[in-house]
């Protein structure tokens, strides 16, 4: 079950820094650890998170294997109009979340 | 070995009896001061919660209600709370509607002559109360309803009474918590106790006050429960651990919790 959590403000003044923090339950297996009989434990992670604010990318990630589990990812924009902010995340074995955020620019 | 005893017995000259019994009481006098100086409680005054020797970052990680690693956990916790359970078909909430405020500060606690945590009471209120399979020790489920009550205690004191019940438990916690165990042979007061603030390698070692279980631990990428804790420090001065759920584990987090006694519960908390 993909769960995400993002954290931005619902209000913001225009041309203001905004900061955004999202958070992925997710194990991110690295596929390097082995099982007690030594089986290879296949890899599972996230591989990317896009966010697009109106449709415009502003932020992009390429996750690694080295990631902790529940990888916390925080950003800044620059807050330009009222609107939504998309997040989206994929990864291995098809894992694929969307969440999304509205702001209200003054 | 004959020489040198026939020496100091020359050096002591007619003084010999009088002088040895000096000595010894030197001696014993000695070995209490530092007795006392080594296995000293800490004064309440320098007590100190693990919070406060973490970095700037974990301290940042715990202190984020709305992006914490341990959001996932109280989510579910609270899900679990309210969902109707077993052939009873009641919910935590059914019972226990006005909440848990203060509840895991209280705990471990003797019920019936029977010292339970709080994970213990979780299962007790589920085989008897909603008649449900209890659930597994560290499990999701377990560990997210204990989160999610403990949050409801969140900056309350830590209120373990030590009344005629509980202080044989207390006692025989106290007695592990100083007893040397393990093939290093060492008592959790020898580092907990008599060197917090230095480094064990490259972690500090804080004053073991478990004031925010179950915990999301960064080194185990998950939550986890004093009792887990526990058997881990067990393992590092290569100690046999008790079993999870076992009297002798319980005891011991009756004691540091009892230690820890006026501090602020910070559950659900994050540790390095």
């Amino acid at each position: 079950m993909a769960r995400v959590v993002v954290n931005a403000p619902a209000r913001a003044k225009r041309g203001e820094v905004i900061e955004i923090r999202t958070l992925a339950g997710h194990a991110m297996e690295t596929g390097f650890r082995r099982t007690q009989t030594g089986e290879l434990i296949p890899r599972d992670i996230i591989t990317q998170l896009v966010c697009t604010y109106n449709g415009v990318e502003v932020f992009r990630a390429e996750l690694h294997p080295a990631m902790a589990a529940n990888p916390l990812l925080s950003f800044t924009t620059v807050a330009t109009e009222s609107g939504t902010l998309e997040f989206k995340w994929s990864g291995d074995n098809g894992y694929a979340a969307t969440q999304s955020a509205s702001i209200t620019v003054v | 070995m004959e020489r040198r005893q026939r020496v100091r017995r020359d050096a002591i000259g007619f003084h010999h009896g009088r002088l040895r019994l000096f000595a010894l009481s030197i001696a014993v006098l000695v070995c209490l001061f530092s007795t006392w100086l080594a296995a000293g409680e800490i004064p309440l005054a320098e007590r100190r919660s693990g919070y406060e020797f973490m970095s700037r970052e974990t301290r940042a990680m715990q202190d984020d209600e709305a992006t914490g690693p341990a959001l996932f956990s109280l989510l579910d916790g609270e899900a679990l709370w309210n969902r109707k359970e077993g052939p009873a078909g009641a919910s935590c909430a059914s019972c226990h509607g006005g909440g848990m405020k203060g509840v895991a500060a209280r705990y471990p606690k003797v019920k019936s002559g029977r010292l339970l945590n709080l994970e213990q009471q979780i299962n007790v209120c589920r085989t008897e109360r909603q008649m449900a399979a209890p659930w597994a020790y560290e499990s999701r489920e377990l560990l997210a309803l204990a989160a999610f009550v403990g949050r409801q205690s969140r900056g309350m004191p830590i209120d373990i009474q030590s009344d005629a019940a509980t202080a044989p438990f207390l006692a025989a916690g106290r007695a592990s918590f100083n007893r040397r165990q393990g093939q290093l042979n060492l008592s959790c007061a020898q580092c907990h106790d008599d060197n917090w603030g230095k480094r064990l390698a490259g972690s500090v070692i804080p004053q073991a006050h478990p004031t925010g279980y179950p915990i999301y631990r960064l080194e185990w990428e998950g939550a986890g429960s004093l009792s887990r804790r526990l058997r881990n420090c067990l393992t590092g001065i290569r100690a046999e651990s008790p079993a999870y759920g076992a009297p002798e584990l319980v005891e011991l987090e009756l004691f540091l919790m009892w230690r820890a006694n006026g501090m602020r519960l910070e559950t659900p908390a994050v540790r390095p």
